[in-house]
């Protein structure tokens, strides 16, 4: 039978809706049972959302005040402990589940699966291959351990309907310290979330300035929707690099995209490609961004985008 | 005094628009670019950089992949390595055997510091700097945009989805790039000249003891779903009325 180990994301006492996306990705593994393990040095809130996660038959909690934050070195020895009587371990290809999973996977003695975006079987996956402009189905050992990423926006959250257990479990494997947590910063605001976010407005290198990209911010603000931006924007520092969508930064699936004053580079598209409507606002009427968009608009945005709020 | 390895890749230029084979095997090779894998560069460069300080004495290039691999480790010699090794082997291996044959190296030649990109923009991985720290039992600090070396111990900033992490780590550590962390200088002629001159040393990776895993096969390979061309509209109105048309706007 094959046996699902699932690492919880979470921060501040909340369950990530990644993990959701994960599990998701596991219950379409025909017979699969689903745990997951939350790993933190204060679980319980975190551990009954997962419990109420549909498909999942088992939470962990797995407290230790090293677990205060999130470090793949000392997080991985306790994965590999656990793994133990698990076929698969699987984690959200967030830089969450980038960071850690590779290291536990070596641990383990095997590879891993990075980006899983479809399942075919319990061994056969789909996953992306340069910027997502070419997929490749793999094969994996079943004799192996299979260690894989999740590409979050290739799978919906599943319901919170579910009622696994709880059970407290110790670490017995001595925990590295050469790894020290120092400090965390974000620019928090109330907007939504961009990685879950049903509509994003995202800017790009044309806005120019920090100032104009305010327009950005009023735009979305109005749609209520999330903001990202082309890394050239984020380089050219008019926005913080949490908003970077792309290839470097965040793979995202909103119903609405609308890219402003973005060209449409391949590492920009590869986050974007599963958006449900793509819209391009472009003054180049030969920019790549009008190949994908489902919706496109040759102008200058400084003029659009007002009459685009006049209009809503 | 200090060394500081770096892995540098050889893959397909980022400029170049790959292309599926039509029967499936793979992506078109032939006759195409090939250069440093971006993140790696920057990971050189901020190698070459520490030893400009004073902080690091040298700056060894290495890379895992077919005898052609050799420019790639010339670019990287020219940019201010001082030596390259090359682990020769033509085809390509998973990320935990080339962490496995990293670790030899590293075993080799104890670095304080092993610098990796954060992902090859041709498998997009993203795992080789994580499982050569895991099999050295050191620490990792993953996708990097500051670095900063204080004797024992680094800081290192990371970018991570909702902001910056900023870690401590003990040295010796594995650190990977991000590609806000610097931006690589260009190669002048007369280094390139040089360069030719410097150390490149290359290693059979079939005669280093180094388990080959063999755990995933490649069935195929495809190119993605394309995406049906959109419409063009004249102005704003109209694009908020195929909003409506669509159900995407109320
Ligand atoms: C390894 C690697 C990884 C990368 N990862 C990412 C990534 O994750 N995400 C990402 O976005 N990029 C990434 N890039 C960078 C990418 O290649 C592009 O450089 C970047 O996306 C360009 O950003 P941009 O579209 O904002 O800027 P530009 O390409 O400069 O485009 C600006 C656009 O604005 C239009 N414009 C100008 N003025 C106006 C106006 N007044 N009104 C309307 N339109 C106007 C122009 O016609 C142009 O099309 C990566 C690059 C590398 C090498
Ligand atoms: N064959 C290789 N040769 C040199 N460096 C490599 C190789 N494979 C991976 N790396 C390094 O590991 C990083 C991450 O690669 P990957 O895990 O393949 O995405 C790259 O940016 C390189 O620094």
């Amino acid at each position: 039978m094959m046996r699902i180990l699932v690492i919880a994301e979470h921060a501040h006492g909340k369950l990530n809706i990644s993990t959701h996306k994960t599990v998701q990705c596991a219950a379409q593994i025909a017979g699969a049972e689903i745990d997951v393990a939350v790993l933190s040095d204060d679980a319980s809130a975190v551990a009954s959302q997962a419990a109420q996660l549909a498909h999942v038959k088992r939470v962990f909690k797995v407290e230790h005040p090293h677990f205060a934050h999130a470090v793949a070195s000392t997080h991985a020895v306790a994965i590999v402990e656990l793994a133990a009587n698990y076929s698969h371990v699987f984690a959200p290809s967030s830089t969450f589940g980038k960071d850690l999973l590779p290291r536990v996977a070596a641990l383990l003695g095997v590879g891993q699966i990075s980006d899983v975006m479809a399942v075919e079987d319990s061994h056969r996956f789909v996953r992306p291959i340069y910027a997502g402009n070419a997929l490749v189905t793999i094969d994996a050992a079943k004799d192996q351990k299979l260690v894989a990423t999740i590409r979050v926006a290739s799978f919906q959250p599943v319901a919170t309907t579910g009622d696994a257990t709880i059970e407290s479990v110790t670490i017995s494997a001595t925990l590295p310290g050469y790894t020290r947590f120092s400090g965390h910063s974000a620019e928090h605001n109330e907007r939504p979330d961009l990685q879950s976010a049903a509509r994003v407005v995202a800017g790009g290198r044309a806005l120019g300035s920090a100032e104009n990209f305010n327009l950005i911010y009023q735009f979305a603000d109005q749609l209520g929707a999330a903001v990202g931006a082309s890394r050239a924007a984020v380089d050219a520092g008019y926005a913080a690099n949490d908003l970077q969508v792309g290839q470097t930064g965040k793979i995202i699936a909103p119903d609405l995209y609308i890219a402003v004053g973005i060209s449409g580079a391949i590492q920009h598209l590869t986050g974007i490609k599963d958006a449900r409507t793509i819209v391009a606002i472009n003054k180049d009427p030969e920019a790549p961004i009008f190949d994908v968009a489902d919706i496109g608009l040759v102008g200058d945005l400084f003029t659009v985008l007002p009459e685009l709020a006049k209009h809503l | 005094m200090s060394k500081i390895l770096v892995c540098i890749k050889r893959v397909i230029d980022y400029n170049v628009r790959i292309r599926v084979k039509p029967d499936g095997s793979g992506i078109v090779t032939d006759g195409v670019k090939m250069s440093i894998n971006p993140f790696d560069e920057i990971a050189l460069e901020e190698a070459v950089r520490l030893k400009e300080r004073g902080i690091a004495s040298e700056v060894i290039v290495v890379s895992l992949g077919p005898t052609e691999t050799q420019q790639q480790l010339r670019v990287g010699l020219a940019m201010g390595a001082d030596r390259a090794i090359l682990i020769q082997h033509d085809t390509a291996v998973e990320p935990v055997t080339v962490a496995r044959a990293f670790l030899k190296v590293v075993e080799q030649e104890a670095p304080l510091l092993v610098i990796t990109g954060k992902q090859a923009i041709d498998d997009d991985n993203a795992q080789t700097g994580q499982m050569l720290a895991a099999l050295w039992n050191r620490p990792q600090a993953c996708f990097a945009s500051r670095l900063e070396i204080n004797g024992n111990s680094a800081l290192v900033t990371r970018e991570v989805d909702d902001g910056m992490e900023t870690l401590e780590v003990d040295l010796p550590a594995v650190v990977t790039t991000d590609l806000r962390l610097n931006e690589p200088r260009y190669v002048k002629l007369p280094e390139i000249m040089k360069a030719k001159k410097k150390q490149l040393d290359v290693l059979m990776l079939n005669d280093m003891g180094v388990p080959v895993s063999q755990q995933f096969t490649t069935l195929k390979v495809s190119p993605p779903p394309v995406r049906q061309k959109g419409v063009l509209v004249k102005d704003a109105k109209e694009l908020i009325d195929q909003l409506k048309l669509k159900g995407v706007l109320q």
